[in-house]
């Protein structure tokens, strides 16, 4: 198929030029994000997209936001959170100190709903949270932690089903259509460029959080970025990943073992 | 009633995928009983589901269904002889090597999982050997992925708009994929019987 030659062609390029590397994406997902971005791009077809790319950084940026465009609830699969609260945190308490790594943290949806829970479980002042992405404008999101108010009636539901005694609305202010959490939260947060393809461990760490990340990546990708969780994570150290994921396909699965497994946290052995 | 090449289309097609909304679990209750244990292909269905709880589909019709019901996981393989449900919040996908994929993409038709999206990776990988069937629902999704199956070589069926409980999705069906067969749910249930028996 012509089409499948010109995603090879283009990722290839993307990586000569940017040195982002997508070409071990998961190419069904990949393919679809590539034909929206052609759509809202015009561009004629992906190897039009292709010349635009090589010669205009601004739209390889455009171009990003398509190929990174994951989107996530805070307490997404509040019975996730519910293991975190009952289960892991009494294991991090612990520690004197705490390092969190939020993999793949998009704007940052799943980075305030952990630094919420750890205030609640008052090992916020004792944590410090690396979160990572390979996009830039994500990164910049994450980090202003302002959502539409449109999205707060979910979030609020997950979060009381997660468990928690308080109300969201502690920890944001609303205003101008806008809901901004509390900058308190982010004191101890790291915001880093960080790509589980291309880059190396960089932290020890107690918890990683790698949730819907891995399901972008093919099954040598997911490998590799699993073989950077486990390097990371020290002995006894907590893996959590999305309700899909599993390490039953990965060479580092015997590193593990289950937790909780069916709400897909997972411990360093 | 079935052409020849229709039906040996039908039962040399080596993937289904099938989708519904409003009055699904009606119409998968008198479908999906009639896949035999030794299904020859596998079968993704497609439900439109809240988005904050998990899919209670498998549970509903494992007990119902002589085929294996199950919700995938990431890179599982999609093997011949079950039922596989698109989980919830999710899209689902297939790979080209026969795998399932998913994503936290933007809902599309305001759904996620969106049968546009199922459809069009399934089109993408099976060309000709994928059958399609839309079934009752009351928005347009599945719409443009049946016209990918449709496109692709691939066989679309779509229930009878007069027969189903909402007949929106259908009709949007219809009339953008201009599928081989338009059929009630008990002549669907023979097509599916057709195409799924051991040879």
């Amino acid at each position: 198929m012509p089409e499948d030659i010109e995603i090879r062609l283009l990722l290839d390029a993307i990586y000569l030029r940017y040195h982002y590397d997508f070409r071990s994406y998961s190419a069904a997902s990949i393919k679809r994000r590539l034909n929206a971005a052609k759509l809202q791009m015009n561009a004629e077809t992906l190897s039009a997209l292709q010349e635009k790319i090589l010669r205009d950084p601004q739209v390889f940026t455009r171009l990003l936001q398509f190929l990174t465009v994951g989107v996530s609830d805070m307490f997404r699969d509040p019975s996730f959170f519910r293991v975190f609260r009952e289960q892991v945190v009494p294991e991090l308490r612990t520690y004197p100190s705490i390092r969190v790594w939020i993999a793949g943290c998009s704007t940052g949806e799943e980075l305030y709903s952990f630094a919420i829970l750890l205030r609640e479980e008052g090992l916020l002042e004792r944590t410090t949270l690396y979160a990572t992405d390979i996009n830039p404008e994500a990164l910049r999101k994450a980090e202003q932690g302002l959502y539409p108010i449109e999205r707060l009636q979910a979030f609020t539901e997950n979060h009381q089903l997660s468990g928690s005694k308080c109300s969201l609305s502690e920890y944001y202010t609303a205003a101008y259509g806008s809901a901004a959490f509390d900058r308190s939260l982010r004191k101890n947060v790291v915001f880093s460029d960080h790509s589980l393809a291309t880059d190396s461990v960089f932290a020890e760490v107690q918890l990683v959080s790698c949730r819907n990340v891995l399901i972008y990546f093919d099954r040598s990708l997911q490998d590799r970025a699993l073989g950077l969780m486990k390097d990371s994570l020290c002995r006894r150290g907590f893996l959590g990943l999305g309700s899909k994921e599993s390490l039953m396909f990965s060479e580092h699965a015997s590193a593990f073992r289950d937790f909780v497994a069916s709400e897909r946290w997972f411990q360093r052995c | 009633m079935l052409s020849p090449s229709l039906h040996e289309q039908l039962s040399s097609c080596e993937a289904m995928v099938m989708g519904a909304s409003a009055g699904a679990v009606e119409a998968l209750n008198q479908l999906l009983p009639a896949v035999p244990q030794d299904a020859r292909i596998p079968l993704v269905v497609v439900v439109h589901l809240p988005a904050n709880r998990p899919s209670l589909l498998p549970e509903v019709f494992a007990p119902r269904c002589q085929a294996k019901v199950l919700e995938p996981d990431d890179k599982q393989p999609m093997t011949a002889g079950n039922i596989w449900f698109a989980p919830s919040n999710y899209h689902l996908l297939i790979e080209a090597d026969r795998s399932f994929a998913f994503s936290t993409d933007l809902p599309v038709n305001f759904s996620r999982p969106s049968l546009d999206v199922t459809f069009e990776s399934a089109a993408d990988v099976f060309g000709e050997r994928l059958c399609c069937i839309v079934l009752t629902g009351a928005n347009n999704d599945g719409a443009r992925g049946a016209r990918a199956v449709r496109q692709n070589g691939g066989l679309v069926i779509v229930q009878d708009p007069t027969s189903a409980d909402s007949r929106q999705m259908p009709e949007a069906a219809i009339s953008s994929a201009n599928p081989q067969i338009i059929a009630p749910l008990p002549e669907i249930k023979e097509l599916i019987r057709l195409a799924t028996r051991a040879a």
